[in-house]
Parts: C-alpha cells; structure tokens; sequence
C-alpha cells in the first residue's frame, strides 16, 4: 500500500503544506486503501466523489495562499452518528433506512470548515449499543490486528465498539482519524482494541448538535487517531461552543497540540486500587504498572487514591443510558423519516416498523428502559441509579484534592474473536468496567496503545482528567507515547 | 422482584415494540438477568445523596424565544416513508 496512507496527521499536515503531495493525491490513496480494505467493512457508505471534491477544494485553497489549519485536506471518516447532509447516516440501524439528513452536525461541520476531507461513513455498533460493533445492520466490523498465538491466534476478531468501524479504519490505514461518540467508552475501547489513540472529552465539550442520540447526559464526540498529537489536532477542530446544543459549553478552545510539552515533572498521578478485578489477566495489571513506572521516571508523582464505588458504576450506567435511550429512540415511529412497516392500525404500525426495524440488543435496552422508567419503578432504579452516580462524581471530586490524573487500564482484556460474548449481554456490558466511570462523571479521558500482549494484540492504558483536563491529559498521555513506543502494527 | 411474561408484554406495548407471543420466555429472562444484576446497587447507602441530574455544573442559559428558522417544508419532507400535497401520510386515526 501506498506509503502516504502511512503518514500521521500532522505528517500528512506538513507534507501538504511543503508541496510533496497534493490532498486529492492522499485521498486517492486512501480511496484505494479502502476498496483494498473492503473485507474488513469498516464503512457503512463510502463517499469517493464528496472526497474527491473536498480534497480538490483543499488544494486549490492551498494553491491560493489560503489553507485553513492542520486539518487541510486531511481524510477522515465519519461515525455514522453524524448527520452528514445528503450522505447517508443511519446509527448502524435498519430503522433508519435510507436517512440522508438535510443538515449536517455541528461537528463535522467545524471539520469540513477546517478543510478535513470526508472518505465515509464508518460502521458502529446499532445506536452506539455495543461493545464489539457486532450489533450494526449492515454487519460486523472486523479489527485489522490478528492474534499471533493463543486460543484466538488467526481468527476475526471484533474492533470494539461501538466506535468499531472508526477504529479499524484509522488503525488499518484506510482512514488518517476518525470521529467517534463515547457514552460510556465507545471511543476508548475500540480505540485500545485495535492499537490506537481515542480520546473521549468533557461532556460538553464538542456539541451533540446533529449526532444521532442515544444517551443524552453521557454522549460525548471526540477523536481516534494514530498519535496522540493527531488526537490534539483533530479534538481541536471538533471542539466549539454551540448554541443549537443546550449543554455545550461556552470556554475558549485551547491549541491542544501546544499541550504537548513532554514535561509532567510535579504532576500528581493518582492510581485507583479499586481498578483491581479479580480475574484481569496478569499482563493487564503488568502493563497498568509499566505505565505507573514512565510516569514516575517523568518526573510525576504517583499517588494511591480510592474511588470506592467504582463497581456500581457500570450497574448504574445499564439503568440510566437504557433509560435515556428509551426516551430517545421514541421518535423512531416510522412516520417521519427511515423504515415504516405498515400494520392494522396507527399502534400496529408502530410497535411492528419498530419491532423489525430495531436489532436485538437496541430493543433490549429500550424495554430495560421503559420498565425502569415505568410508574412504580423509576424510584427503585432510576433514581437511585442517579443518587449513585452523584456518589460516583463525589469519589472523583474527592480524589482531585491529592492527584492531577488519574491512571488506569483502559480495557480488561485484548479483543476477542467475533462470536464471543455474543449470548451473553453481562459479560460484553463488562467490557467497559474501565471506561464507564469517567463517563459517568463526565470527566475527559484518553485511552493509547502502550505494549501488546502474550498473542501479540494491543492493550490500552487509560488516563481521567478533572473536567476540562483535556490539556493534561494530552500531555501526560503524549509522555506515555513516547515511553511504550508502540510501533506495531496490524 | 422477577418480570413475568405478562409483564414483558406490558413493557413492550409501553415501548412500541411488537414481542411474538414465543419470544416472550426468553426476553424475560434476559431481562431479568440484567435487573437482578443491576440490583447490587441496593448495596451503596444513599441515603441524602442527591439524583444528579446534570453532570456539567452549569446555569442552564436561556435564548431570546424568536423563531429561527423555516421555510424548509420540502427538506423536513424529504426523508419520509409517504408524503403527500406538503404533508406526512399516517394512517389514520380518527374513524
């Protein structure tokens, strides 16, 4: 494969600007990269001609003085959360058949309007529910890495989820980044699965305007990409105040690459004792320490802390995300957009588009939903799911007072074959006991690849920041690169 | 406390999902799985602890109520499954 495809962002970013290649040459070789690539079905839809004429556009701005950023003729693909115009946008769902939004997100927006390039709409788990993009109507996604030995050696394997398909393009070169949503660590996970950086930001930090919701108070969008500094440039041309989204929130964007000093000489580096689990396989918990020794030989701090009720967090998390996701999905009736299957009447019409238009988990979720919801129970679950929730932002809030970040694994296992944990929604739910409180609080984190296993796959390790950290935690994550120097690729 | 079929099939009539009659067995016990799982949270006393309800400390902003957009009838049209005349098509629910 072409070794332009290769290239980081920020190379790509300054082979442009010198002249060596042109944009429309780089998508092209991506174009190709991705037909090349098709077996891995990483895109719902590919968008070649949009590519084409956004590079070209790229390029003559570029030719007239006037490139816009880093992000200038950069190819992405795009979550298929994103409403794009006119592009198809589906969330991974039969039920949204056909959808082409007659507007586009406020994120890829603010990308478009940095001159990044779209080449497509990546695959995901259906609505953002899964943990393996195993749950998308248009079919898994398969992660790029193989496993070298072990049980798993030569099998497919899932690239997480639900951010599956982001994540397999950007890490088998079929994308330079991607976007992708985190809810409770959908960019984190497929990003540790398959050996890159995904990086979830404070809540309200990038808009939600125009991504398709699943749960509204946890839906965060950030960046996958190779590097952390391309996570840098990419957040930053994400991230915006925005009006139309009630809980974005109004702060300067800071340069993020400017973050990356390699110093975190005096940084505190909180390390959690209940992100033990019993049954984490060793080299998990060998890898976690590794990380505790580069911080420490930078110059950081390493401080024990406790955030007790970690355990409840993922509990909690399966009463409020389904529960706001069973509001959410209420609007897909059958009316007004995508699939209607017509019935004897106006509720038959209903509960049958619904019925054959929902995958199975998706109708798991939203009945678990609706009954939590339901007179008589909202007390028993929800809300005391959100009277824990408040303890588990307490647990943070306490250990802000002796650590600046916070260090932990990002997953308790590599990837696993397609197939397994399929049956067993508990076991797949506990692929996130990792992730799952940070997005209970809100908080940024960052997962980046920092050694491989036994079999040879990529383990993430998993940095928290305090709201709006987003700048720490770059630089202690860009510290962390540099020390693991994770060079492997699938 | 175990959901029974019956009350799986209330649960999907709330939802607006159709459940046959044979699948009704399984999906409780599914359901139950999860709920019986999700039930170690009676453990965390949260007694006084208040339900959070934004996860963001921020004062909810408020905007000038004018109208913002319109005159894009055919473009929230564009995307249904029947329309007609500047109109959805429903069935029809007023006999």
């Amino acid at each position: 494969m072409s070794a332009l495809t290769n290239l980081t962002i920020a190379q790509a970013g300054a082979g442009l600007s010198k002249g060596e290649f042109t944009a429309r040459e780089l998508t092209d070789d991506y174009l190709s990269a991705m037909e090349a690539a098709r077996g891995l079905n990483a895109y719902i839809e590919e968008t070649p001609e949009r590519a084409q004429m956004m590079a070209d556009a790229s390029d003559a701005r570029r030719t007239a003085g006037n490139a816009v950023g880093a992000l200038d003729g950069i190819p992405l693909a795009i979550k298929d959360l994103f409403c794009t115009e006119g592009a198809l946008s589906t969330a991974g769902s039969h039920i949204l058949d056909g959808f082409r939004p007659a507007y586009e997100s406020t994120v890829t927006q603010n990308l478009w309007d940095a001159g990044a390039v779209m080449l497509g709409k990546a695959n995901m788990d259906e609505f953002a529910m899964g943990s393996a993009n195993i749950t998308s109507y248009y079919g898994p996604t398969l992660n790029p890495w193989k496993a070298r030995s072990g049980d798993n050696a030569g099998k497919d394997l899932v690239p997480g989820g639900s951010s599956g398909g982001s994540a397999s393009a950007v890490a088998a070169r079929i994308a330079a980044g991607a976007t992708g949503t985190d809810t409770g660590g959908s960019i984190r996970q497929p990003g540790a699965f398959c050996g890159i950086v995904g990086l979830k930001p404070t809540y309200g930090r990038c808009s939600r305007w125009g991504v398709i919701a699943f749960a509204s108070s946890l839906d965060q969008a950030g960046p996958l990409a190779r590097t952390v500094e391309d996570s840098a440039l990419m957040l930053e041309g994400m991230v915006s105040y925005d009006p139309k989204d009630s809980t974005s929130v109004d702060l300067p964007v800071p340069n993020y690459a400017a973050a990356l000093t390699g110093d975190i000489r005096g940084l505190r580096v909180g390390v959690p004792a209940e992100y033990r689990i019993d049954g984490t396989p060793s080299e998990i918990e060998t890898l976690w320490q590794q990380g505790v020794h580069w911080l420490r030989d930078a110059g950081a701090e390493i401080v024990d802390i406790s955030l007790p009720h970690t355990k409840y967090a993922l509990p909690a998390y399966y009463i409020v995300a389904p529960a706001e996701a069973s509001s959410n999905l209420a609007r897909y009736d059958g009316m007004r957009y995508g699939l209607r299957v017509d019935g004897e009447d106006l509720a038959e019409t209903y509960e049958r588009t619904r019925a054959e238009g929902f995958g199975h988990e998706v109708k798991r979720r939203v009945m678990i939903g609706t009954y939590v919801l339901s007179a008589g129970y909202y007390d028993a679950y929800y809300l005391k799911a959100q009277r824990v929730r408040t303890r588990i932002a307490d647990d943070f809030r306490a250990a802000w007072d002796s650590c600046d970040v916070i260090l932990t694994p990002t997953t308790p296992n590599a990837a696993f074959a397609l197939g397994e944990k399929q049956d067993d929604p508990i076991a797949m739910y506990l692929n996130d006991i990792f992730t799952v409180p940070a997005s209970m609080a809100g908080l940024p984190a960052i997962s980046l690849p920092a050694g491989l296993s036994g079999d040879g796959l990529p383990l993430g390790l998993h940095l928290i920041a305090p709201p709006f950290g987003e700048e720490t935690l770059l630089r202690a994550a860009g510290v962390l690169e540099s020390a693991a120097g994770f060079t492997a690729q699938p | 406390m175990a959901l029974d079929t019956d009350t799986v099939k209330r649960i999907a009539r709330l939802a607006r999902i159709h459940v046959d009659e044979a699948d009704l067995g399984l999906l409780a016990d599914e359901l139950n799985n999860i709920l019986v799982w999700v039930e170690q949270l009676d453990e965390v006393n949260t007694d006084g602890v208040e339900p959070m309800t934004s996860v963001v400390e921020m004062i909810q902003r408020l905007r000038v109520d004018v109208v913002t957009d319109g005159d894009i009838r055919n473009r929230v049209l564009a995307n249904a499954p029947l329309s007609a005349d500047g109109f959805f098509v429903v069935p029809k629910v007023i006999e």
